[in-house]
């Protein structure tokens, strides 16, 4: 990897009253990079890709997208949001929208694009998703690993520079997690960079260039998913692993 | 005594009953439009961070929730030309008033209707909204609203429907409307039944046309009852 990271946090600090939820981050990803972020719950995995794209406000440190720091002057979180797609745990598809008006809103509204490139755009990134042939129907008719795929196309349509994942599997039914993984390696195939919140290690193994361990707000460890796995260098990461082995 | 199909005919027929319903509903109709414009932006402060817009709100619906339709009326023709002298002029007639009244007591209801509504759209919504880029103007406009008009439809139109019988009140205001109709034309002929009667149709024929059109509404933005099993999200 060479050149700047195209996201940069650096003692990045959040607390929610006294709760630390961020604890001095600091993490650099760069262009084309598949970080996988893993950890028990509560360690503020979500909070961190959460205050990536500026959903949440960080109290201490900088965050820096593409070059632009988030929340110095004259740097639009608006514009740097039209440069990260985000994946929800929840989906979050806008159930009175269908799954083609829920992909064109966010392109039509923000790239000053005609209805019908959005369209013809929204059906490629559909039919990469293989739910091409669900586009007039509503969420509510999807099933749960239907709407998440729709979601990630929602977000590819808007062209991103890097995808964050928040736990994008953990809301669905067992059968369901593999077809969304499957879309989510064909994705970084294509050579997105992508920030995964997930604890589906398999996918880790495969796609992750590394894996960054969380514990009490902080990243305890970062390392390729090979040494990670066979070889955790903290307690903590060792005793987590053996919990997902084990449960 | 009997009744006289004749005389309910002609009331249900009459000029003057027509005239009564329309000054009735078209009352209610930009009496509701107008409480309905005072409560969005009151609703959407109510739910924001704005401590002292949010105080002056809550005292706005504190009162006018109090305040019984009647003596507000009473208070808005009788009362308000003392201290305000453009009331004194010839155009403030009986329909402004009860427009004015009527308006200022049914936003005090509104309000709790609308801001339950923004309330019962998941936050996740706007969440993605925001995530994608879209402006916080778009997220209410595209996302928002849409959704908290479907979950504030059917308790409005029932505002509507009790706004539609407290039009009735005007009468103690010389307004024209349904009531008043009805009760001058009892008053010169005691015979009752037929009268009240004929009122009593034009009031259903409004209220079952509403509930109507908002079957219709209804039934053409019916995507949250389309799911299947795994449509709600987990918990974040």
């Amino acid at each position: 990897m060479s050149g700047a990271p195209i996201i940069r946090l650096e003692g990045v600090c959040k607390n929610y009253g006294d709760f630390t939820a961020l604890d001095n981050v600091s993490l650099s990803v760069f262009q084309g990079e598949k970080i996988v972020i893993c950890g028990p719950s509560g360690s503020g995995k979500s909070t961190l890709i959460r205050c990536i794209n500026a959903l949440e406000h960080h109290d201490a440190g900088t965050i820096t997208f593409d070059g632009q720091q988030l929340y110095a002057p004259g740097v639009s979180l608006t514009h740097i949001r039209r440069h990260v797609g985000m994946v929800f745990q929840s989906f979050n598809l806008f159930p009175h929208l269908s799954v083609l008006e829920n992909c064109i809103l966010a392109p039509k509204r923000t790239q000053g694009i005609s209805d019908a490139v959005a369209r013809d755009r929204a059906r490629g990134y559909l039919d990469r998703v293989h739910i091409l042939d669900q586009a007039d129907k509503y969420p509510g008719q999807l099933s749960g690993g239907q709407q998440q795929r729709v979601a990630i196309a929602r977000a590819l349509c808007m062209e991103p520079k890097a995808m964050l994942f928040d736990e994008p599997t953990s809301a669905l039914d067992p059968e369901m997690i593999g077809e969304v993984l499957e879309v989510m390696t064909d994705l970084a195939e294509t050579g997105m960079t992508m920030i995964c919140v997930t604890h589906e290690m398999g996918f880790a193994k495969r796609v992750a260039d590394r894996v960054a361990f969380m514990d009490r707000g902080a990243i305890v460890e970062s390392a390729p998913p090979q040494d990670f796995f066979a070889n955790p260098q903290t307690d903590r990461a060792a005793a987590f692993l053996q919990k997902l082995i084990h449960p | 005594m009997e009744f006289d199909t004749q005389v309910f005919w002609s009331a249900l027929t009459s000029a003057a009953y027509l005239k009564g319903a329309l000054i009735t509903l078209s009352l209610t109709v930009i009496s509701h439009a107008t409480a309905i414009a005072i409560s969005l932006p009151m609703a959407l402060v109510l739910n924001g961070s704005n401590r002292v817009a949010r105080t002056l709100a809550t005292g706005y619906v504190l009162i006018f929730r109090a305040v019984p339709q009647l003596l507000l009326l009473l208070f808005v023709w009788n009362a308000l030309p003392q201290f305000i002298p453009v009331f004194r002029e010839p155009w403030f007639n009986p329909f402004l008033a009860a427009w004015l009244a009527l308006s200022l007591n049914e936003a005090a209801y509104q309000v709790e209707i609308n801001r339950a509504a923004l309330r019962a759209v998941d936050h996740g919504q706007g969440a993605a909204g925001i995530a994608l880029g879209l402006t916080h103007t778009d997220v209410y406009r595209f996302i928002v609203f849409p959704q908290a008009a479907r979950i504030a439809l059917a308790p409005t139109v029932n505002e509507f429907i009790t706004l539609l019988k407290i039009t009735s009140l005007a009468s103690v205001i010389s307004l024209q409307e349904l009531m008043t109709v009805t009760q001058i034309s009892v008053a010169r002929t005691f015979q009752f039944s037929e009268y009240y009667l004929a009122a009593l149709i034009y009031y259903l024929v409004m209220v079952f046309t509403l509930m109507a059109i908002q079957k219709r509404i209804e039934r053409r933005f019916a995507w949250e009852k389309t799911g299947m099993p795994g449509s709600v999200g987990g918990a974040r």
